[in-house]
């Protein structure tokens, strides 16, 4: 049987694995359809055109799009992520930095969004259709219904303008102490916790009202368990699968919403690096970047597979 | 039976409630301002017409001004034709393909399915802003662009809906019974798998429009979707987030907005009368 599962597991990396060539594939083809020439932009109007067709083959940019593919994901996988057009500094350099700061706020939001969603999905599948439940449900409805901004321009309103407790802006690289630390990173992690939250307490609701209905909680009620006992011994273990799988579902959720938060608070992280890339149209950042985040999803969508695959022993067909 | 009950839709087996009858107003009114919004506005949207920046709510500007003392109703009016009306085409055109792709997909079966299933899933698994973010620094944004961008980016999630439904009707007696037939695969298409996935898909095609209006606001906030001096609700939060120290109505109407808006469409799927929900079960 675990040869069944690695098989099974290898598959979905092998999935995965393609999935991540065919998205680079499209990344590398959505930067060739720029129109105007790179080297036109970068060596102004005063270029003759000997020096335009001098750094057209000093970039490469002659060669078919197919080696210049190949090139760009031959570097890749060795590390080598190019340079920036817009300031010549190398990528792997600009983007070492920022994404730590990213991960870093990534971590505390997931510290702070996974218990809180744990408690509040399985209380509310708990005392299904009590006023309890109907408030957090209908909350969570107008919380994934909204746009990111508009959460994060609440929090701002309420915590920094009218109570004035937080700053509205963060900047990682000054938090010092462990005060500092804790106001710099409030608002992103209030903003990025009610993205997460609201999706993941509807997956685990969900997950939970599912095990409940199974025949043996039934028998358990019948035989006279409390509703504590009914969830926490024969419910739980049975959703933990789906709960687990649900919460990797609700981070992927997290790349949404940190392009916004990262921009909206000025947070040096790796999304807003490549907000400030796009608006400058620097394509091989632009690019690195793209391939990072689509490595950071794709790793927790095969996650969530993954984990539903070694839960639920009716999906090893 | 009372005269009355003739009348109520509940005669033709369909339960309809409060809830969804206040969403659907709501609906029917940003649909009404998007399409005569710019006449009904009590100031043109580009005209300076405050010599206060994010004024307050006052009778001559319902909704304040914004940072150029511009009137906030009035840009939200216009406002509402750009969201209601790019996500609306897009939603219809991700839909079109999407539907019938995965129609075809199920019906044709083979390796066209399973090409077209492998390409669509690895085009989803690009998180929807990150795609819209590469794609604008590449081709710049206009509103055709923004259209289109939108749709393929939301195809792929119809597409699977679509088939996976289409895939059950394919199984049944009368298909089988249409193909022995001799039917060819447009008739099939459209004679005996559409008629019995169209309340399902007309649903999932609500909750994806929800879906672009926030990320067509997204974008727009980021800068990245439409361009001044036009501007859609995600432009103007954009361009009054400076009203946020103030606490002016500038940057939370035009959010309010979007929610009423999104809220609304959500609340109503959730009510529709099961019937035409759950064909699919």
């Amino acid at each position: 049987m675990n040869t069944q599962i690695l098989t099974l597991v290898l598959g979905r990396l092998g999935v995965a694995f393609i999935t991540l060539l065919i998205v680079s594939f499209v990344v590398f083809g959505a930067t060739e359809m720029l129109p105007g020439d790179i080297v036109e932009i970068l060596l102004g109007q005063a270029a003759t055109p000997e020096a335009i067709a001098g750094l057209r083959s000093a970039m490469h940019l002659d060669d078919p799009s197919l080696v210049r593919y190949g090139r760009w994901i031959l570097g890749l996988l060795q590390g080598d992520l190019g340079t920036s057009y817009a300031n010549d500094l190398p990528i792997a350099e600009m983007i070492g930095d920022r994404l730590s700061n990213t991960l870093r706020l990534a971590a505390v939001t997931s510290a702070v969004a996974v218990p809180l969603a744990l408690v509040l999905g399985i209380t509310t599948a708990m005392f299904r259709g009590s006023i309890y439940d109907r408030i957090v449900t209908t909350g969570v409805v107008s919380v994934i219904s909204v746009p990111e901004f508009m959460i994060a321009t609440l929090a701002v309103l309420v915590f920094a303008v009218w109570l004035d407790w937080l700053p509205a802006l963060s900047f990682a690289n000054e938090a010092t102490s462990w005060g500092e630390m804790f106001r710099v990173f409030a608002m992103p992690v209030i903003t990025l916790c009610g993205v997460i939250t609201a999706q993941m307490i509807r997956m685990t609701r969900a997950a939970v009202i599912d095990t409940l209905k199974m025949p043996y909680v039934e028998m358990a009620l019948l035989k006279g368990a409390s509703r504590w006992r009914m969830v926490m011994r024969h419910a739980l273990p049975n959703a933990l699968g789906p709960i687990v799988n649900a919460i990797a579902l609700s981070l992927s959720y997290l790349l949404g919403g940190v392009i916004i938060v990262e921009t909206i608070f000025n947070y040096p992280g790796i999304a807003k690096l490549m907000v400030d890339a796009v608006a400058t149209r620097d394509l091989p950042l632009i690019q690195s970047c793209a391939m990072v985040f689509c490595i950071g999803y794709l790793t927790l969508i095969t996650l969530a597979d993954i984990l539903a695959i070694v839960a639920n022993p009716r999906l090893r067909k | 039976m009372t005269a009355l009950s003739l009348f109520s839709p509940r005669r033709y087996g369909y339960r309809v409630n409060a809830v969804a009858v206040v969403a659907s107003m709501f609906i029917l009114f940003w649909g009404v301002m998007a399409l005569f919004g710019t006449s009904l506005a009590p100031y043109p949207p580009g005209k300076v017409v405050d010599f206060d920046f994010f004024g307050p709510i006052s009778a001559d500007f319902w909704l304040g001004s914004d940072y150029l003392g511009r009137d906030i109703f009035s840009r939200i009016l216009m406002g509402a034709s750009y969201t209601v009306g790019i996500s609306l085409g897009a939603v219809c055109l991700a839909c079109f393909t999407g539907v019938v792709l995965g129609m075809t997909a199920a019906v044709t079966g083979g390796w066209f399915d399973v090409a077209l299933s492998r390409f669509l899933d690895a085009l989803s698994s690009i998180p929807s802003k990150l795609f819209g973010l590469v794609m604008v620094a590449a081709i710049g944004s206009s509103t055709p662009v923004l259209i289109l961008l939108l749709a393929v980016i939301y195809t792929p999630g119809s597409y699977r809906f679509a088939r996976a439904l289409a895939v059950n009707i394919n199984t049944m007696d009368f298909v089988t019974v249409a193909r022995a037939r001799g039917e060819g695969t447009f008739y099939l298409i459209t004679q005996e798998i559409l008629p019995n996935i169209t309340g399902p898909v007309l649903a999932d095609m609500g909750l994806r429009f929800v879906f672009i209006v926030l990320l067509l606001s997204g974008l727009s906030f980021l800068g990245l979707g439409v361009q001044p001096p036009y501007a859609d609700w995600g432009s103007l939060v954009r361009e009054n987030i400076g009203a946020l120290a103030f606490g002016a109505p500038a940057v939370i109407a035009p959010c309010i907005a979007i929610a009423s808006l999104t809220i609304s469409v959500n609340l109503l799927i959730d009510n529709l009368p099961q019937k035409i929900r759950d064909r699919s079960a």
